[in-house]
């Protein structure tokens, strides 16, 4: 009977199809590159971002600001200046994040080894870490639905764990390390997973019960590092106890030149990330978890149980956190961790998990970005504002949350399926 | 005011959404537009009020072409709309509501109160509305609600069109009734009215003229005196059998046993009290009643998304005080939502994830916690043959279907798994009439399969259409259970509240529910229809 009927639906493909010209690569392409799709608002933020990161150097700097003062005199003094504090000042960056052109030359001239060339990507992979792990811990509760604002508690809870594991056990390497490394994550897990439970038995609000235990995580570091179980034995300064030999994470690189920092923690984290990807698109458990994150009511009316899977993914989402602190702790040179180590990985991971669509591909990516900002800052200074890396993060992340201002700016063409905005449900 | 529409049109990209559109309507005529949804009805309607702009063609008023670039001009030139969702502040009065956005003032900004009031009574006397000017909106029944927005339609400065947007979705039968007297009142005063409808027995009631719209396109210019048949093909572009084919059921042993079934809601009112009420397996059990007299939450309890508060529900002989809604879904309850889009599917997911969504654990979905995309893959191809699912392939997202596509998938994913009792929750709404006649085959073949129906709908139609036995909700109990046999004004009754033996004695003793309708022609089975088609995913929707 129904099979008959003519679908009154507009998408017919021979409708939609029809108008259409031959597709071209070329012409496809240069459509895409004008449309406000996901990739593109990326990418046109990311330089939209350093335009205006370059507009703000010139306004903050105060010789090539003077030379505003004569522009209508002689404008090629202000012009001139200004092009030259913004190169050298994106140069400086890049030279700590990525490749210092210097060390080249020396590397060529025979008076600096291979090492020295990689330094600047070492770097840029030792601060990309951290927010990797940060990062899935806060796009994998957003796939559940969930604004996960606790990364930093618990980042610091693993970073205790790890690091208690770390020093007061005395075990091969072999057994020692990865021991110290889950401890970090069950840390992390059960700190993780309090906001969950609240919210799955009470309706307590996951965005304020984890900003207040992050305020608890950081406070109790600060008393816990001045007890005598973790203070450390030799300093008389804010610091613990190093972890021992057998706990440290092993470099990747320091054959080639011991200032290499980049440690096997790295491959973790692209291994949490590639786990993350498995467990989203294929596991059941991340079918569960995507479906409530779109839509609870439905999950529910298909039998799922919303509230265990709040908790189990903030128990998850702690574990990566928390293997951000092991990390931290087991990382080279940590002799013991102080109030500073954790600086603001956890919630730098919040930025990262919106640059990264809550995507494991994007989140690593948009870590290695933020790495290589944060590295090339601290290098760069004091000749580049330190601080230069903090806003460019800013900027990108701003733009990226208003899709539509973008479209706008640069008259892109609205995509077929709309604007895709930050998936930051959970308000 | 006449209204004349010259070959408009709207395109939306590369697809045509209103197409050469002529239509005229002369003064204090009803001029009803018939189509499914997504015809251009409303596409239509938000040209005619300035809402979008027509691609090309033109709006004549009086012989005038007009222009409105928003619903301020379209106002000013005399068009008031009523829309399908009301547009009322709840807990503003009846009088503010009507003067929203042309306040009445005293100068420099100081409200006139006592002038606002004048003017809904003004209105109201003029036009026989009667309306409190102080009532406060919220606490009003949905109908007088509407009444408010007709009344806040008329108060513009001369208005001489309305425009009424499926206006009788969500109102009880009498309410109806009531609704179509305002229309033929309004029209006798001189007032235009046009009425957009996808309910063949009101517009047959009420209008002078009907246009059928069907893929954006005039397909169709009836007399009012056509029959139902004729409306329903032209609108769907092929016969349509507005008849269900059944034999007489079969009950067998009770699949579904309610007794004593109370719940509380959260603010404290027993929203199910007391409820009695069993199915047998092979019945469909209609549910007759006016929406939010406690079906909701007696679907969800069923299911066990909800926890009584007393009573005891059995399914297929089980208790099911301790299960799970896994475990009910597991054991063989089906269950059709009445809010496809908020507890059906998830929108954002494919086709094939949502047809799995309560079985994608369960071999051969999955293994070992890991999801069979294969398995997944090849269920979405066989259900999308079987039940004729319109998607270009099972990859795309649910939220890309129509309506009736959707249903479908819902229907596919509880009728595609061993089942033993069915609850469907206004299983055909904002569905078309071919979905709906599908819906409504798959149901009564479900039934002769012997599994128990508890069919809930706020559609008397569709009640009609397919129960075997009626049984009426009002303020979350059972107030009776009738045959199908019994009439249109009687269950009319119950569902407003009448006690059975009041309801029974006539139209004296009752409500008005009985009153002065020709709309009321007494449907028995025979004449019943499918013809309810949409009212969007409204009602129960909002609060997210």
């Amino acid at each position: 009977m129904s099979t008959e009927t003519k679908s009154p639906a507009p998408e017919q493909p021979e409708a939609a199809a029809a108008p259409e010209p031959k597709p071209n690569f070329m012409r496809l392409f240069g459509r895409y590159l004008t449309e406000a799709n996901s990739v593109m608002v990326t990418v046109y933020s990311l330089l939209l971002a350093f335009l205006i990161g370059a507009i703000l150097l010139i306004v903050s700097d105060e010789y090539t600001r003077s030379t505003y003062s004569y522009f209508f005199a002689r404008p090629q003094d202000a012009l001139s200046a200004s092009w030259y504090l913004v190169r050298d000042s994106y140069l400086a960056l890049f030279e700590g994040a990525i490749l210092n052109l210097n060390t080249l030359d020396r590397f060529a001239a025979g008076t600096a080894d291979f090492g020295d060339v990689l330094r600047p990507l070492s770097e840029t992979l030792t601060y990309a870490t951290p927010l990797i792990f940060t990062g899935l811990a806060v796009g994998l509760a957003f796939r559940a639905g969930l604004f996960n604002i606790g990364a930093q508690g618990q980042m610091i809870f693993g970073m205790m764990g790890a690091l208690i594991v770390g020093f007061s056990l005395n075990l091969p390497a072999a057994i020692h390390l990865p021991l110290a490394v889950i401890a970090g994550a069950v840390a992390g897990g059960l700190f993780g997973a309090v906001p969950g439970v609240l919210k799955a038995t009470t309706g307590a609000h996951e965005v304020i019960s984890s900003i207040m235990l992050n305020n608890i995580a950081a406070l109790f570091l600060v008393w816990a590092i001045g007890t005598d179980f973790l203070h450390s034995e030799t300093k008389p300064d804010l610091v613990t106890k190093p972890v021992e030999d057998s706990a440290v994470m092993p470099t990747l690189l320091s054959s080639l030149n011991s200032s290499l920092r980049v440690n096997f923690s790295l491959v973790v984290g692209i291994a949490a990330a590639v786990f993350v990807w498995w467990l989203l698109s294929k596991s059941t458990f991340g079918f569960r978890i995507r479906a409530v994150g779109f839509n609870e009511h439905a999950s529910a009316t298909a039998g799922m149980r919303i509230g265990s899977t709040y908790s189990t993914t903030m128990a998850a989402a702690g574990a990566l956190a928390g293997l951000a602190g092991a990390a931290l702790s087991l990382g080279v040179g940590s002799g013991g961790i102080t109030t500073n180590t954790a600086l603001e990985y956890g919630f730098d991971g919040i930025t990262v998990a919106l640059l990264g669509r809550a995507n494991p591909g994007g989140i690593v990516a948009a870590a290695l970005l933020f790495g290589a900002l944060k590295a090339g800052a601290l290098s760069a200074q004091p000749d580049v504002p330190v601080d230069i890396s903090t806003l460019l993060q800013a900027i990108i992340v701003l733009f990226i949350a208003a899709p539509a201002l973008v479209k706008a700016i640069l008259h892109l063409r609205t995509p077929r399926g709309g604007l895709v905005t930050l998936e930051a449900k959970g308000w | 005011m006449r209204l004349e529409l010259k070959g408009l049109t709207k395109k939306f990209g590369s697809f045509t959404a209103d197409d050469d559109i002529d239509l005229v309507v002369e003064p204090g005529q009803i001029h009803a537009v018939l189509g499914e949804n997504g015809a251009g009805k409303s596409t239509l309607m938000n040209m005619l009020y300035g809402i979008l702009r027509p691609t090309s063609g033109e709006i004549l008023i009086d012989g005038e072409p007009a222009s409105f670039s928003g619903p301020g001009d379209a106002i000013a030139a005399g068009i008031g709309m009523v829309h399908q969702h009301f547009k009322l502040v709840g807990p503003f009065s009846v009088a503010d509501n009507v003067q929203l956005g042309r306040e009445h003032t005293r100068g420099a900004g100081v409200l006139s109160a006592k002038a606002a009031r004048r003017a809904v009574l003004d209105v109201s006397e003029q036009y026989g509305l009667a309306l409190d000017p102080d009532a406060v909106c919220e606490d009003l029944p949905v109908g007088v609600q509407q009444r408010v927005e007709i009344v806040k339609a008329l108060s513009g400065p001369k208005t001489e069109l309305l425009i009424l947007d499926e206006p009788t979705a969500v109102l009880t039968p009498a309410e109806i009734t009531e609704l179509l007297q305002i229309m033929r009142n309004l029209a006798e005063a001189g007032t235009s009215i046009l009425f957009i409808s996808h309910k063949l027995k009101e517009v047959q009631a009420v209008a002078d003229t009907i246009t059928v719209i069907r893929r954006g396109k005039v397909v169709a210019e009836l007399e009012p005196t056509a029959s139902e048949s004729e409306m329903a093909s032209a609108m769907v572009g092929r016969a349509v059998s507005l008849q269900v084919d059944k034999t007489p059921a079969e009950p067998g042993e009770a699949r579904l046993e309610v007794e004593g079934l109370t719940v509380v809601s959260d603010a404290g009112v027993k929203v199910v009290d007391g409820l009695d009420l069993t199915v047998r397996a092979g019945e469909i059990v209609g549910l007759a009643g006016v929406e939010g007299n406690g079906q909701t939450e007696l679907a969800r309890a069923v299911l066990g998304l909800v926890k009584p508060d007393a009573g005891r529900i059995a399914i297929d002989g089980r208790d099911a005080h301790g299960r799970s809604p896994a475990r009910r879904i597991a054991d063989g309850l089906g269950y059709i939502p009445e809010d496809r889009g908020r507890d059906g599917l998830v929108s954002e997911f494919s086709v094939a994830e949502n047809l799995v969504l309560n079985q994608y654990k369960d071999a051969p979905y999955a293994k070992g916690g890991v999801v069979d995309a294969g398995a997944v893959h090849r269920r979405a191809v066989d259900s999308i043959a079987e039940f004729d699912i319109r998607t270009q392939s099972p990859d795309e997202s649910a939220s890309s279907l129509s309506g009736g596509n959707q249903q479908k998938v819902i229907i596919a994913r509880e009728f595609s798994r061993p089942r033993r009792f069915l609850v469907a929750a206004q299983p055909t709404r904002g569905v078309d009439v071919g979905a709906t006649e599908f819906i409504h085959s798959r149901l009564v073949s479900e039934r002769d399969t012997g599994t128990g129906v508890l069919l809930i709908s706020s559609e008397l139609d569709e009640i009609y259409a397919l129960a075997d036995r009626i049984a009426v909700i009002y303020n979350g109990r059972i107030v009776g259970e009738v045959d199908p046999g019994t009439p249109r004004d009687v269950i009319g009754r119950l569902m407003v509240g009448a006690d059975a033996a009041a309801a029974e004695a006539g139209p004296e003793t009752g409500t008005d529910a009985g009153t002065g309708s020709d709309i009321e022609t007494s449907t028995g089975i025979e004449t019943s229809t499918g013809i309810e088609t949409s009212t969007d995913e409204d009602a129960n929707g909002g609060d997210r």
